[in-house]
């Protein structure tokens, strides 16, 4: 059986770190895996998306409405955006910053009130957090990806943090090795 | 050993693999990877050329030399290198030659969703066609194979789903063929009229031969699954069809489209009780399923625009989709945007500001039409702002001249506005053009170009100087303003709208997302002193944006550009 993680979030907030590690780390595990990615010009500040699918045997690299397992979203209003992706029993793990889009800052629109409470609503499982302020306890802004991941590898009883902690340190470059992996562990945690 | 790389990274290395030593392309998404990747290998001469055109007449140079070579462009890429491809099929190669076109179905990139099928059928050349990573690898060793063997150039298509995407692939070894010998052919090269008649019937012979081989060649294979539906397919298609199918259907699974098989189809038809094509875009399998006499579905079920998905194949078949759960509330869009300190964004304004007709092109740029600067008119294709201003001016006269402008980059000026620009020195116009000089080739994530004084390898590399160049062709009025002051931005534009001749704006400032670019601190609003006037708003700062009324800087965005500063009368807008 094929498990999709749907990896949502805003233009530059790190999501292809995120991706990487979990296909190094599904790969290690035995699965066929497949990763499709957003680059050019949807990367510059818009909503991007990656799919992470993994199982005996992937055939197609995207994820589509009703088959994510999880959705690991770094922005509340992308998390909510792509709800319709979610299998009904499915899980979504947020980081709770708000960036505003352009329709919001120039005065358009609104940004959505309570969506945490209105995904709960519609009885979807939400797991929220500040993760930028977890990110900024291990020691950068950047590391809002491995709070995320901590928080996701909770959902993962078949892995091993070992298993974890051995694709962190292959992804990312030596000397953010020990930020990246108190992010992991404080997302793990908290 | 397996590894997980993306369909553009494993062509590369199928590139390594095969022994290819020169490649040289012009960055376009969903192509760029390949190249970049190829000049990770230090064994593989890579470069980016000025644009498609010059990048294949490069490659096709080192074919002829006797290398194996190769050369990468996105689709509309192909239009621009259409000229040499289509009679470097007459002329054929010497040693092996392999042209990477990525199309781009649902556009996330791009100024259309031409399908770069029609190319390789017009220019009678072959293509081939991978659905996953470790085909990328497979096919781009056999493509230089199949470019010796029937002396060819060959063409593989990617399209985004498959450049972009990782799945496993097994590495194996380099192994370069021994150089070719070089010897002089007129009668095969050179083609002027005399040569060129003879070298059409051998094109034609080259396809009858390409289709006799494509009926058994591994490139396209059945796969059993009853015979109650027959599928044929190919591409990324292929994965949707059979996240859907499973083994449900039997698939023809194509992994050359042109030319394509007769008899392979026909006996496939035979064997199945319905036959449907699954193909992205234009009807291309379809329609040489039907001229073979067969009945088959294609386009009256599945949409020619867009990209597909495994939902959008099982709806359009009569097969269930998942449900799903939606909120009531209407999502605020979050398109593409500017980026936070982007240098273009100081010039947009002031052309915005001053009602000033803009014809764009094609770069990060191009999203100065996005709301609220909204500052484009037009946007067509690499370099046809320089050109279309010229002819809009030569339509209108003095009406238009002073409030139109051209806007291009410095990768896209050297790509194919140097021949717009040449035409307005020439054909005089008096026309204002915009160099926006950012001192990279930025919507494609960064790569060096014949202005930026680096290589591929980011080496020390020849820098053309764009006063000079401009100035050397003519215009007397050349200037160079730095896009993050307002006022000198604003004071230059009116200037040379209203001059009765020729000139140039270099708006020069290197991409805020650049490693070399050290950023200010990010700037602070005083509650206080901001009077909610939303003047700083009119740019489109994705750092700014209001809380209660008043302005709020977001700090992890902010470089401190200080573009917001210069609009704000009340002093609200402070430094670090």
């Amino acid at each position: 059986m094929t498990k999709n993680i749907m990896i949502v979030g805003v233009g530059g907030q790190g999501s292809l770190l995120a991706s990487k590690l979990l296909g190094r780390l599904l790969l290690d595990a035995g699965f066929d895996v497949k990763v499709s990615e957003v680059h050019g010009m949807s990367q510059r500040g818009g909503s991007v998306v990656t799919y992470v699918r993994f199982g005996e045997k992937v055939y197609s690299p995207i994820i589509d409405k009703g088959e994510a397992d999880y959705i690991v979203s770094f922005e509340l209003l992308e998390a909510a955006r792509y709800v319709e992706y979610l299998k009904p029993e499915g899980k979504i793990v947020v980081n709770t910053q708000t960036i505003d889009p352009m329709p919001v800052i120039t005065g358009a629109m609104e940004y959505p009130e309570n969506l945490v409470e209105k995904m709960q609503a519609k009885g979807i499982y939400v797991d929220a957090m500040d993760c930028l302020k977890l990110a900024n306890e291990a020691g950068s802004s950047k590391a809002v990806n491995l709070v995320l991941m901590g928080k996701l590898s909770k959902y993962f009883d078949e892995i091993p943090e070992e298993k974890w902690i051995e694709a962190i340190k292959v992804c990312v470059p030596p000397k953010f090795v020990e930020l990246n992996l108190k992010a992991f562990e404080l997302g793990k945690n908290n | 050993m397996k590894q997980l790389m993306l369909g553009n990274q494993a062509f590369a290395r199928g590139l390594y693999e095969a022994g290819c030593e020169v490649v040289s392309s012009y960055p376009g998404t969903p192509s760029t990877e390949v190249t970049e990747e190829a000049a990770k290998f230090e064994e593989i001469y890579c470069e980016w050329a000025p644009n498609e055109k010059v990048a294949m007449e490069v490659a096709f140079g080192a074919s002829l030399a006797g290398k194996r070579s190769f050369c990468g462009m996105k689709h509309v890429g192909l239009n621009v290198a259409a000229d040499p491809l289509y009679t470097a099929a007459y002329t054929g190669v010497n040693a092996g030659l392999v042209v990477c076109v990525a199309d781009d179905a649902g556009m996330h990139s791009s100024q259309n969703e031409q399908d770069s099928r029609h190319h390789a059928i017009a220019s009678k050349v072959p293509m081939l066609e991978p659905s996953d990573s470790a085909e990328s690898l497979a096919f781009a060793k056999l493509a230089f194979e199949i470019s010796e063997e029937f002396d060819t150039p060959v063409i593989m298509k990617m399209c985004t789903r498959v450049a972009h995407s990782q799945s496993v692939v097994e590495i194996s070894d380099r192994v370069v063929p021994e150089m070719k010998a070089y010897e002089k052919n007129i009668q095969k090269y050179v083609m002027m009229p005399g040569n060129a008649i003879r070298r059409h019937p051998v094109v034609e012979e080259r396809m009858k031969k390409l289709t006799e081989w494509a009926e058994t060649c591994e490139l396209n294979r059945v796969e059993k699954g009853g015979t109650s539906l027959g599928i044929i397919t190919s591409s990324t298609s292929y994965q949707y069809a059979k996240e859907v199918y499973g083994e449900d259907a039997s698939i023809l699974k194509l992994g050359m489209v042109n030319p394509l098989p007769v008899k392979l189809i026909k006996d496939f038809a035979d064997s199945v009780d319905r036959l449907i094509v699954i193909e992205e875009l234009d009807p291309i399998i379809e329609n040489h399923v039907k001229s073979l006499g067969i009945q088959v579905s294609g386009k009256d079920l599945l949409p020619i625009c867009g990209e597909f998905s495994q939902n959008l194949i099982a709806k359009a078949l009569g097969k269930e989709i998942p449900e799903s759960v939606s909120l009531e509330d209407t999502m605020p869009a979050r398109p593409p945007l500017m980026c936070a300190g982007c240098p273009h964004r100081g010039l947009f304004y002031v052309l915005s500001k001053n009602k000033v007709t803009v014809l764009g092109d094609i770069g990060c740029y191009t999203l100065g039409a996005v709301a609220p600067l909204s500052a484009m008119d037009m946007t067509l294709c690499m370099g046809a702002s320089i050109s279309s201003i010229h002819g809009f001016n030569k339509a209108r006269g003095a009406e238009t001249e002073g409030k139109t402008v051209a806007v291009i980059g410095d990768s896209t000026f050297m790509h194919s506005g140097m021949t717009g620009l040449a035409n307005i020195a020439y054909n005089q116009s008096n026309s204002t053009v915009i160099i926006l000089d950012n001192s990279i080739t930025g919507m494609t994530g960064h790569q060096q170009n014949p202005t930026t004084g680096y290589n591929i390898k980011g080496d020390p590399a020849g820098k053309i100087d764009l006063e000079a160049l401009c100035k050397a062709m003519g215009f007397e009025r050349v200037r160079v303003v730095d896009p993050y002051n307002l006022e000198e931005t604003e004071a230059a534009v009116k200037e040379e709208l209203a001059v009765c001749e020729p000139s140039v704006i270099i708006s020069r400032r290197p991409c805020a997302l650049l490693k070399t670019v050290k950023h200010n601190a990010p700037y602070t609003c005083d509650k206080d002193k901001c009077k909610s006037c939303k003047a700083c708003m009119r740019i489109g700062c994705p750092a700014l944006s209001l809380k209660d009324g008043k302005v709020v800087v977001d700090a992890t965005l902010c470089v401190g550009c200080g573009v917001c500063k210069q609009l704000c009368k009340f002093d609200a807008l402070k430094e670090g």
